[in-house]
């Protein structure tokens, strides 16, 4: 083999390799995008039913419901125009709070209900997730002492 | 009085970038010694003042003083000394001068070191990490100053995160940022050679140890930050690619790529452009990562500060500095070509594939991390791309890249044949598998061809790695520092392979609804609930959890979780009990009183974990030997020598 096919051989094979990787990785990337809405928009029959996605919104006050001794939680996630309720069942994170933006991850049922199987807060108390402000068309809250 | 000297040092420190960028460049085009010699007195000044600037805004933390806006936002009274002092870095004004001390360093560090360079090449050098100087230094006069008054002051402090009070969140910022910022001396070496147009085996020598160091910090720099979010987020994850780790371990992917394109470039005068392509890439995507971080687009757990002016500045900045680097690499890299010849199965060969893997892997969490800002920008939905999808895509590289790592370490430079150690690695790769099939039907009962393969591989590079030294000895060869380096750093990828294995095959998590005396068992063990009382802390009240851990009725260890209640106020914070073992951790978070008496328990066995973060440890250090090998601090006359006959040998 001349030295000038055999570069031709290593270029065929490196973007035949890239080829197909980026095949593979797009197909699976498609699997795996996790779509974010708001009440809202769930509402309105944009969420895919029997995927999981993602919602997000500000925690109902006084919405939170343990069904006592278990680790059953119910909540409402609200855009302060409409309002989805969730179910979850395990560790709530530590800034998980009523009246705090929230993130669950998860499906809805048959009755409405959206079944989280991971709740997030955001690691910062002052902080909303970014989503869930510009859902609620509002701004962050600065970080300034009062 | 402090804070003003501090910001009033930090001026002083940009104008001193602005003359060692000017005096650097400058004197290397006009050949003026005069103005090289000032170039290299300006760095001095610089980091000087850098460190004042620094030493000012600890002292606002040391002595609680909350007229400063950052030291308000960032720390309390109560605050313990150790933390009020980490506090400094503990957001992004103060993170950003910490970016700015550990580049100062840097410099001072080469400028202190390359005497024995050729004049105007180290000017360019240190021209061009001034230009980088000036970018963060003026990011901060403008957009985030960290010495901004506050008036009238805060009678007491907001507190810092109290996620961030913990030691190893303490040390990660600084570690890390040398390994970002270290990465900024390849790069600059790189332009430098660019602008001159011609590239040696002197160059690369000289690229090897700053770039090894970088990447060693980094490397330490990861596994803390994974380390921290085991125990502290209170999830027990050890690695979740969230973007901000993604932005650190991306520049990472680089460097490895970039420290064994180098080596070829050494020995065998090839890859030229290329390696000068991946010292560019490694300090671009480290400027990424703080964009990424500190510009607040991300959508993250970690991400601390949100101010959209802020991500503009940065933006312009990395556009200048990848933009421009990579037009002078489109210009005079075509000048760099090199014309050598190597067979299929050389070493060579091998490292070719490496920097391919590794920049398959790297290009594919690139996607995944960019591609939700792109969709979000183009308004096409708010998506994230879930860690399933990583993890998958990850193996696919990842899987050659391992097996060939085995055989790749023992062929020869350019020539074909693997004969003189060929049977030993066959003998190594058949107690691979023997290895791997025993510890699965053995300690696991569970032989699945992911997990079988996973032990294999990691078995199949520690052995090879061990074989290269016993070789070495037997063939009376001599066995330097950077190939110690090497068979270590490979070793601690066998290991952590191995851990990553064990943990992602075998781990156990579960939540429960517990009350006093009540008991719940995975992984083989027993947790028994057994007492509940509360506690108190320097700032903090909570509750602690006994929970009496059994095997087979034997008492195991005793977890402590923790419920924690900071006195500056804010969300309870999760303290886990972790019992740490050579075969496996056994972990308990305490999480919320459920009523009726229960409480919600997160409780996870998690075999091997410890190996990763061992063989990070491990990689980190082989990456210390190499960079401290003999052959980089050779007089120039001594090495040349050495190298013509290496390169005749």
């Amino acid at each position: 083999m001349t030295p000038r096919r055999k570069r031709l051989l290593a270029v065929l094979a490196i973007l035949a390799g890239v080829g197909i990787a980026t095949a593979l990785a797009m197909l699976a990337f498609r699997e795996n995008l996790l779509y974010f809405y708001n009440p809202t928009q769930v509402l309105a029959g944009d969420a895919p039913g029997g995927r999981t996605f993602r919602i997000g919104g500000m925690v109902t006050q006084g919405s939170v419901q343990r069904t006592p001794g278990s680790l059953e939680v119910r909540f409402v996630v609200t855009d302060y125009r409409n309002s989805v309720p969730v179910r979850y069942e395990g560790l709530l994170p530590d800034l998980f709070r009523e009246g705090q933006g929230v993130v669950a991850h998860g499906r809805i049922d048959a009755s409405g209900e959206f079944v989280a199987d991971e709740v997030l807060a955001k690691h910062d108390e002052n902080y909303m997730p970014p989503e869930v402000a510009e859902s609620l068309h509002a701004p962050t809250p600065m970080q300034v002492p009062e | 009085m402090i804070p003003e000297l501090g910001h009033f040092a930090l001026i002083v420190a940009f104008l001193l970038s602005v003359a060692q960028a000017v005096f650097g460049l400058g004197g290397a085009a006009r050949r003026d010694g005069a103005w090289l010699a000032a170039a290299g007195s300006a760095v001095v000044g610089q980091f000087v003042f850098v460190a004042l600037s620094f030493g000012a805004l600890t002292w606002a933390f040391v002595e609680r003083d909350f007229s400063v806006l950052y030291v308000a936002t960032n720390s309390h009274s109560e605050l313990p000394l150790f933390y009020r002092v980490a506090a400094v870095w503990g957001a992004h004004e103060g993170s950003l001068l910490l970016w700015s001390l550990c580049l100062a360093g840097w410099t001072l560090g080469v400028v202190a070191a390359s005497r024995s360079l050729d004049a105007p090449f180290r000017g360019r050098v240190i021209g061009i990490l001034g230009i980088i100087s000036i970018g963060f230094q003026l990011f901060m006069l403008a957009t985030s100053n960290p010495f901004t008054r506050l008036v009238p002051a805060a009678p007491e402090g907001l507190d810092l995160n109290p996620l961030l009070q913990d030691f190893a969140l303490a040390v990660h910022p600084p570690i890390l940022y040398l390994g970002y910022v270290g990465f900024a001396v390849a790069f600059a070496f790189a332009c430098a050679t660019l602008i001159e147009g011609r590239l040696d085996a002197a160059w690369a020598r000289w690229t090897r140890p700053w770039t090894l160091a970088a990447w060693m910090f980094l490397t330490i720099g990861i596994a803390l930050g994974s380390w921290w979010a085991y125990y502290e987020l209170g999830w027990g994850g050890w690695w979740f690619w969230d973007p901000v780790e993604n932005a650190s371990f991306m520049p990472w992917l680089a460097g490895t790529a970039l420290i064994h394109s180098l080596a070829v470039t050494e020995k065998r005068g090839l890859f030229k452009s290329w390696t000068l392509l991946l010292a560019v890439a490694a300090f671009s995507l480290s400027l990424l990562g703080t964009f990424l971080v500190r510009s607040g687009i991300l959508i993250s757990v970690h991400a601390f500060a949100t101010d959209p002016a802020r991500g503009a500045f940065i933006l312009a900045f990395l556009g200048i500095v990848i933009g421009g680097a990579l037009v002078l690499y489109a210009w005079r890299a075509p000048r760099l070509a090199s014309s050598a010849s190597f067979e299929p199965t050389s070493r060579e060969s091998f490292l070719l594939l490496n920097n391919a893997l590794l920049v398959a892997a790297l290009s594919l969490i690139l996607l995944g991390t960019l591609y939700p800002l792109f969709m979000d920008a183009l308004e096409l939905g708010k998506v994230t791309v879930g860690a399933p999808w990583f993890n998958l895509m990850f193996l696919v590289p990842m899987l050659p890249l391992l097996l060939l790592l085995g055989i790749g370490m023992h062929a020869a430079w350019k020539r074909g044949h693997l004969l003189t150690v060929r049977s030993r690695l066959w003998i190594a790769a058949g107690c691979a598998i023997a290895g791997a099939l025993l510890i699965g039907a053995l300690a696991y009962a569970d032989l699945r061809p992911i997990t079988t393969l996973g032990f294999a591989l990691a078995l199949w590079v520690m052995l090879s790695s061990l074989l290269m030294p016993l070789a070495r000895l037997r063939a009376r060869q001599p066995l330097p520092a950077a190939v110690v380096g090497m068979v270590v750093a490979h070793f601690g990828v066998g290991l952590a392979t191995f851990g990553i294995t064990g943990v992602q095959s075998f781990k156990v998590e579960k939540d429960f609804a517990l009350a006093v005396g009540e008991a719940a068992s995975i992984g083989g063990y027993d947790f028994r609930f057994s007492a509940l009382r509360d506690v108190r802390g320097a700032n903090f009240t909570g509750v602690e959890a006994d929970i009496l851990v059994s095997r087979d009725g034997e008492k195991v260890t005793m977890l402590q979780p923790q419920k924690r209640l900071y006195n500056s106020g804010g969300n309870p914070m999760t303290e886990a009990g972790i019992e740490v073992g050579p075969t496996r951790d056994l972990f308990a978070a305490l999480g919320d009183n459920l009523g009726e008496g229960r409480w919600s328990v997160r409780l996870q066995y998690k075999p091997l974990i410890r190996y990763i973060w061992l063989g990070a440890i491990l990689v980190a250090f082989g990456g210390l030997l190499a960079a401290l090998d003999r052959r980089y601090r050779l007089p120039a006359r001594a090495r040349d020598a050495q190298t013509s006959a290496a390169t005749a040998s």
